[in-house]
């Protein structure tokens, strides 16, 4: 079993390897440990931005045994929510972890001076990042480390950019170019640590129990992750084959969601991507290769004959954002400020809510162009591009409160109404229903991710009582809390059914029924709903933007009559815990 | 005698299918013991390619065995045989192309070009198959 925990003590640069059996069979791995590593660990009234703050990164039983298991869990407190922060990544970071054979690593306390930190299979470096720190390209930072540092083709390089530096409270950690601890600013806790980047190097294996039946189950899965449906949407264009069909039943949040349906949406679709991918590229050991790169060639305006060409990973949650949220039509625009995301390190979906939030309160005068230095309007990427440069750098207090997020922004500029924060995280890109609202405030992360709100509202025709409701979205996270324990990626949570996850589970060594299978889900939740209360949650002081009850949905305008009983109901759920 | 080859490199998406099911022949979850290597070309940015034995028709790795543990295989590369090996990694060292690993125990992971992980590469980068006059790799003019 992959029960190993390594602890790395950035103050005292000192590290320890310990054997944690116990904690893995009660909690499988990925989230459910971590979860438990972290309250062992942190004062649940650790400052996000101090040394007291933890960072757990765990992965799970199936990471290295099986196709699609290739996701690391980051646990934290977020800087920015002030409460539990949690987030995925996938690229070689879950499997460098566990081919250096362990479950989870800690990394507590705060280096006095810029480093980064080398774990080789076995053994932890500390290595000196005085020199690199203040390179604000995390493409840059990954080949110098990449170049320096052993294990090509096996090691993960998570690393921070500007955004990271400058505690951008929404800040991301990249790894592998592409990949992100995205949500929730873990790139903030790294920079207020002075760690530039993890290189966590693993070239091992672990023996299986069954060879047999482990080849079999894996072929099953193979065949099943390769055939069925489940997973021909990430396979071909990719998430952004979305963004058609949200536009036509008007979900597409646009223009800070004064509008849910775009005019241009068409022009910056997955398909209309789809005829600039330059190459697709996929995280270690899965066969669906979702990362969709788009190559943009841009010539240079006073040298004839000088082109630049980028490549830009796209996402759905992406062209939301700086997209459609911007009023951003070209697609040469939007892969620009992608670009630009990208290399700064920021949460690309907290960015572009940031910048909607702020465009509009220009619109109405709540600030002024002092205040944003650039003429913010919808439509306009020369202009985005220059204020994310200046949420990185914070030229003047409107970028530095900018750089905190819209929730805290909002409250000293006013327009909370159309301020689109969930538990102060920045909306994803859903505005279908009920279910996707209500997800983002009951989630455990106020993410899309947690409960697929927005999945249920496209397949619900009538809604059901809202205390029904919420019974639904609580049931699917609960589920969800097994999947990164294991750790899978969500995009395969249609192969990976609790019956053919106890197969898997077997040759491995691991014997457990669909139904403690389930329960330990519902563990894991109320567990991590208990951490979330000890840091403060508390639903009677969940905000729901107004501007979610003025514009369309596919079920047309929300009440908020239905949205304050599905949150009563939930609360009456919390304060039981 | 039919050999691993690369179909097409440029469809390689690096996600390291073959170097899993490499290591899983042996029952092991990981890659251990395995014979290829998936890697970015400095970067995904610029795309991904595997490595693995070239099935030399006269292996360096073969000459640097102090203990006829790499011997030549017919068709090329070589056969290997673990109980000779004394973890040496002259082998390693030898093999220009880098396509000799080291396993935890010291013992080098070397491709025996027995065709398994072929079944595994979802995007048929690569192949096994016999392969007649001298070059593995189909010239493809561009
Ligand atoms: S391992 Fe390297 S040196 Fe040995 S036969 Fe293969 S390619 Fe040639
Ligand atoms: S052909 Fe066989 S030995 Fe060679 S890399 Fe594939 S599975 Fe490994
Ligand atoms: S399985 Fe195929 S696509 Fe994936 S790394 Fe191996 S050769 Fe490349």
């Amino acid at each position: 079993m992959l029960s190993r925990v390594l602890t790395v003590d950035l103050s005292s640069y000192t590290y320890s390897i310990e054997d944690r059996g116990a904690l893995f069979e009660e909690w499988l791995g990925g989230v459910g440990v971590a979860v438990q590593l972290l309250k062992e660990n942190m004062d649940v009234s650790a400052d996000p931005l101090s040394e007291e703050n933890v960072i757990v990164f765990a992965v799970g039983p199936l990471t290295s045994a099986y196709p699609l298991a290739s996701k690391t869990v980051a646990l934290f407190k977020s800087p920015l929510t002030g409460n539990l922060g949690e987030s995925h990544a996938g690229g070689r970071t879950a499997t460098s972890i566990a081919n250096a054979g362990y479950g989870a690593i800690v990394i507590k306390g705060r280096s006095k001076k810029p480093v980064y930190v080398v774990i080789d299979n076995g053994k932890v470096h500390f290595r000196d990042a005085r020199v690199i720190w203040g390179i604000e390209d995390s493409l840059i930072v990954g080949r110098i480390i990449a170049e320096k540092e052993p294990g090509r083709g096996t090691r993960t390089v998570m690393r921070i950019g500007g955004g990271g530096e400058r505690l951008v409270r929404y800040a991301c950690v990249t790894t592998e170019t592409y990949r992100h601890f995205g949500r929730l600013g873990l790139g903030a806790v790294f920079g207020s640590k002075n760690l530039k980047a993890v290189v966590v190097n693993g070239r091992g294996s672990r023996k299986v129990v069954d060879r047999e039946s482990y080849r079999d189950v894996y072929d099953e899965i193979f065949r099943l992750a390769r055939e069925s449906d489940a997973m021909k949407k990430y396979h071909l264009i990719g998430t952004a084959v979305n963004v058609n069909p949200l536009n036509e039943m008007s979900a597409l949040p646009t223009k800070n969601l004064k509008q849910t349906r775009f005019e241009k949406a068409e022009e910056i679709s997955g398909e209309s991507l789809a005829e600039s991918i330059g190459r697709r590229i996929a995280c270690s050991h899965c066969p669906i290769a979702c990362v969709h790169i788009a190559v943009l060639r841009l010539p240079y305006e006073n040298e004839p004959y000088f082109y630049k060409t980028i490549m830009i990973s796209y996402d759905y949650e992406l062209i939301y954002s700086l997209g459609s949220m911007l009023g951003i039509g070209s697609k040469e625009g939007l892969l620009r400020l992608i670009h630009r995301v990208e290399t700064y390190t920021l949460d690309a979906m907290s960015t572009g809510v940031c910048l909607a939030w702020a465009t509009e309160a220009l619109e109405r005068g709540i600030v002024s162009k002092d205040d944003t230095i650039v003429e913010l309007k919808f439509g306009d990427c020369d202009t985005y591009l220059k204020a994310i440069d200046y949420i990185v750098r914070q030229p003047n207090d409107f970028y530095r409160n900018l750089a905190c997020g819209v929730e805290h922004a909002a409250k000293i500029y006013g327009g909370e109404e159309f301020a689109l924060t969930f538990g102060k995280n920045e909306m994803p890109g859903y505005h279908t229903g009920y279910a996707a609202h209500i997800g983002y405030l009951i989630g455990l992360r106020h993410s899309h991710l947690d409960n697929a709100g927005y999945a249920l509202d496209q397949k619900l025709r009538e809604y059901p009582e809202p205390e029904e409701l919420v019974g639904k979205l609580i049931k699917e996270e609960q589920w969800r809390q097994v999947l990164s324990s294991l750790v899978v990626c969500f995009f395969a949570r249609g192969v990976y059914r609790p019956e053919i996850v106890c197969r898997a589970l077997r040759p491995l060594g691991i014997e457990v029924s669909e139904d403690e299978l389930n329960k330990i889900g519902e563990k894991i939740y109320l567990e991590k709903l208990r951490l979330k209360k000890q840091m403060g949650f508390d639903v009677s002081k969940l905000r729901i933007p107004k501007r979610i009850f003025e514009v369309e949905t596919p079920h047309g305008k929300l009440s908020e009559e239905y949205i304050r009983r599905a949150l009563d109901y939930y609360a009456k759920i919390v304060s039981e815990v | 005698m039919k050999r691993l080859i690369i179909k097409d490199i440029e469809k390689c998406v690096g996600c390291g299918m073959c170097m899993y099911a490499c290591s899983r022949r042996k029952g092991e979850a990981g890659i251990d013991s395995s014979g290829i290597l998936a890697v970015s070309l400095s970067g995904f940015e610029r795309g991904a390619t595997v490595i693995f034995c070239n099935a030399c028709k006269e292996p360096p790795c073969v000459q640097v065995c102090p203990t006829n543990a790499l011997r030549p295989r017919k068709g090329g590369g070589v056969v290997y045989n673990e109980k000779n090996c004394i973890a040496c990694g002259n082998c390693i060292n030898a093999c220009t192309i880098g396509a000799i690993f080291r396993r935890s125990n010291g013992k080098p992971a070397v491709c025996i070009h027995c065709g398994y992980c072929v079944n595994y590469c979802p995007h048929n980068v690569l192949a096994f198959e016999e392969v007649t006059a001298g070059k593995a790799t189909e010239v493809k003019v561009c």
